[in-house]
């Protein structure tokens, strides 16, 4: 009998362990013939905006007939990728893996294409062409990208006598101080700027909305980590750990805990309990959607007082669009897709409509784009070429990780010696990403 | 062939094979397996930053969740043997949260223990206490797990509850005659005879530990901010607060389907089977000295 117990209690031991590593796969329904499917990450307001503008394709090709799925994700893509069972047009919103599909062929070389129909990536701002390739392979190209700038709440600046957003970082510290507004036992009312890493998309805790900057640079020539030898990274660290310093980590949490999702209307700057944010282009359209009466504006996000030079820069970044391998219809896939990302006519739309910025050189000037002061900003940040967007490894972003696990740490006040810990960091990364190279990967 | 061995080929030595050819393997699952040999092993006990905190909150949830689990619920379970009215209706209540999917219960948590605006630091701030921040902190992010845990232990406690009541009434009786009071009657009757259930409630409590995930993945999505689909897909909130909640499954999740290293993940996998094989193996063993089986021929 306890044999028989021993045996079966070391079945379900063997099933867990077995269960965790067998892989997932879902099913899609196939296009059908006389059909093309597109698969977008976009849902709601976005979704909606982005089927018009594939309607409009659709009316003008009689030879198509498009279906939009959204809320597609990285996950759904391989899986999809995987079975076989493939939309004909894909997109994700997470650029990093553009290395995944490129060098393992799972979204296919448009270089075939492009020369075919003589077209030239370099309509393309440089950080677009960046990641939506990998080691010179094209798999993939931009469709409208997100930029980052500062905004700031016009009606407390002016309460607070202040003039024109900041420029430099330790500006930033010192309008932060004037804005914030403390209630009782020294609780956080209304932040003048929240630098919590992890706090919305601004402070993600990778850095990189705040690496251009600082002129921050991840990777040296011979493809190592060098977040302890650019000082850039150390400056930018002590700034903002000064800053949670004065508020108090606690009280930030606490503030933190408080505000709601970030795309939902209880926005905590929408909502006027934060007057100033590194955030994306997009939170233009979502504050005219939810709260058309906040009195904003946009400025580029400040930068480092070292290196007053970067003004005007930001961090990018973008959905990118390819073909999946196994494809049905490959020509009429690229037809859609060449009109998607080179023409300025569905670009303009797009981004009038969601606020997201056009990814052609061309389309930043297009007659079509609906002037907005405030939107205008990100499309100068996104035309600076200054401005940057993270390294695409072998290891995909997965090295944010690494960084994500120091920074998060660091601010907590329990990362003891900065330069040593970027040291340590350092050898992290590295080792990730020989682990990744593993097995001859490129 | 009998049907079982079917079964048990498909669903259990088919992904076992698999997962250990994998784990000498660079696999992104997009491309076809490279095989790398030891690499991955290498960099699992020699490289990777983020395995040694997540065996030891899995150490520390096994550690602390799984004793406080079967005390607490072989606690209630005595309480309801013992009562005498209403014995359906606590039943019922004690039960119920066992029956919560582990997701809306986890997400309720997050809810009710926000530091800000939670219904239960709100409380305790009238009553002039200052509540700790709960899933935002990584000294507590673990116990509010534990409170969840604790909560929904209604299937163990209902196998104990069983047990109990399932003890012969005529032990009890000549203990008493003997002159044993309440305490002696549990250790010396209660405990042994209901021995066979706390071995499986510990070894299944242990196999649950080693396994723990959605609780961990969901309070660390939720309590980091990022529940909406529309969120920043480069920021990766799993182990939110500072790696307190990366747990070894959720550490495996991250490389197999975050980072696209299946090999990796699945070296991961041989580890986590070896170890839970070999603990569950040391309990049975040390089990021997402790559990009374009352049918068993020596």
């Amino acid at each position: 009998m306890r044999r028989v117990g021993i045996g079966l209690l070391a079945t379900l031991a063997l099933c867990a362990a077995a269960a965790g590593a067998t892989a997932r796969t879902s099913a899609h329904a196939a296009a059908k013939a006389e059909n093309i499917t597109i698969w977008v990450g976009w849902s709601a307001r976005e979704l909606k905006a982005f089927k018009k503008i594939v309607a409009e394709y659709d009316k003008k090709h009689s030879d198509v007939n498009v279906k939009v799925v959204g809320g597609i994700n990285d996950d759904k893509i391989t899986a999809s990728i995987r079975s076989g069972n493939v939309p004909d047009v894909v997109s994700s919103f997470t650029s990093a893996n553009v290395g995944s599909y490129c060098k393992s062929g799972a979204w296919i070389d448009l270089k075939p294409f492009l020369s075919k129909d003589k077209l030239d990536v370099n309509v393309f701002p440089k950080t677009s062409q960046y990641y939506t390739q990998y080691n010179g392979k094209r798999c993939a190209l931009p469709l409208l990208a997100d930029v980052y700038g500062l905004y700031y709440n016009k009606k407390m600046f002016k309460a607070a006598g202040l003039k024109g957003p900041p420029k430099t970082m330790s500006l930033l510290t010192a309008y932060a101080k004037k804005l914030t507004k403390r209630g009782a036992g020294g609780s956080i009312k209304v932040a003048g700027y929240n630098p919590f890493l992890g706090f919305y998309a601004g402070n993600a805790p990778d850095l990189s909305a705040y690496a251009p900057l600082y002129g921050a640079k991840w990777i040296s020539g011979d493809g190592k980590s060098q977040l302890s030898k650019d000082p850039a990274w150390a400056r930018l660290l002590r700034w903002q750990k000064n800053l949670i310093d004065w508020y108090g980590y606690k009280k930030l949490q606490k503030f933190n805990a408080g505000a709601v999702d970030e795309f939902s209307a209880s926005h905590a700057f929408e909502i006027g309990k934060l007057a100033m944010m590194i955030d994306g282009e997009w939170r233009v359209a979502f504050i005219k959607d939810e709260h058309p009466e906040l009195d904003y504006a946009t400025a580029p996000a400040p930068v480092d007082d070292a290196h007053p030079e970067l003004y005007g820069a930001g961090y990018v970044n973008g959905t990118i669009i390819g073909i999946p391998k196994g494809v049905k219809h490959k020509d009429q896939a690229w037809k859609l897709l060449k009109y998607l990302t080179f023409d300025p006519h569905p670009l303009a739309l797009f981004s009038n409509a969601i606020r997201n910025v056009p990814t052609t050189k061309a389309s930043l000037n297009s007659p079509e784009i609906k002037p907005d002061p405030r939107f205008k900003t990100f499309l100068k940040i996104f035309a600076n070429p200054k401005s940057k967007t993270s390294p695409i490894t072998a290891a995909g972003n997965a090295y944010g990780t690494l960084i994500q696990a120091f920074t998060v740490k660091w601010q907590a006040g329990h990362a003891g010696d900065l330069q040593a810990g970027l040291k340590k960091l350092d050898k992290q990364i590295d080792a990730q990403l020989k682990q990744a190279k593993a097995g001859g990967v490129p | 062939m009998a049907p079982w061995l079917i079964g048990f080929s498909v669903f259990f030595g088919y992904p076992l094979v698999m997962s250990v050819y994998l784990s000498f393997t660079h696999y992104d699952l997009l491309s076809s397996p490279k095989w790398i040999g030891f690499a991955n092993y290498r960099y699992l006990f020699e490289d990777d930053p983020q395995v040694g905190g997540a065996v030891t909150n899995t150490l520390w949830i096994i550690g602390v969740m799984v004793p406080l689990q079967v005390m607490f619920a072989f606690g209630v379970a005595l309480m309801l043997a013992r009562a005498r009215h209403g014995t359906g209706f606590f039943r019922t209540i004690f039960y119920l949260p066992a029956l919560a999917p582990p997701v809306a219960a986890t997400l309720a948590f997050v809810y009710l223990l926000n530091p800000a605006t939670g219904p239960v630091n709100i409380i305790l701030k009238q009553l002039g206490i200052e509540g700790p921040l709960w899933f935002q902190s990584p000294g507590w992010s673990k116990p509010s797990l534990v409170l969840l845990g604790l909560w929904g232990v209604g299937n163990i406690m209902i196998i104990f509850l069983a047990a109990i009541l399932d003890a012969p009434r005529q032990l009890y009786e000549s203990a008493e005659l003997d002159g044993a009071g309440p305490l002696q009657r549990l250790r010396w009757v209660t405990l042994p005879t209901i021995s066979p259930v706390i071995l499986f409630s510990v070894v299944i409590g242990v196999i649950a530990g080693l396994q723990y995930f959605t609780q961990a993945y969901v309070a660390a999505n939720v309590a980091a901010g990022q529940a909406s689909q529309a969120g920043d897909q480069t920021v990766n909130n799993l182990g939110y607060p500072e790696g307190s909640t990366l747990f070894y499954p959720v550490l495996l999740y991250q490389h197999g389907f975050k980072f696209f290293n299946m090999g990796y993940a699945s070296a991961l996998s041989v580890l986590l089977l070896v170890v839970a094989f070999t603990i569950t193996v040391l309990i049975i063993r040390n089990s021997r000295r402790w559990v009374h089986y009352a049918g068993a021929v020596k």
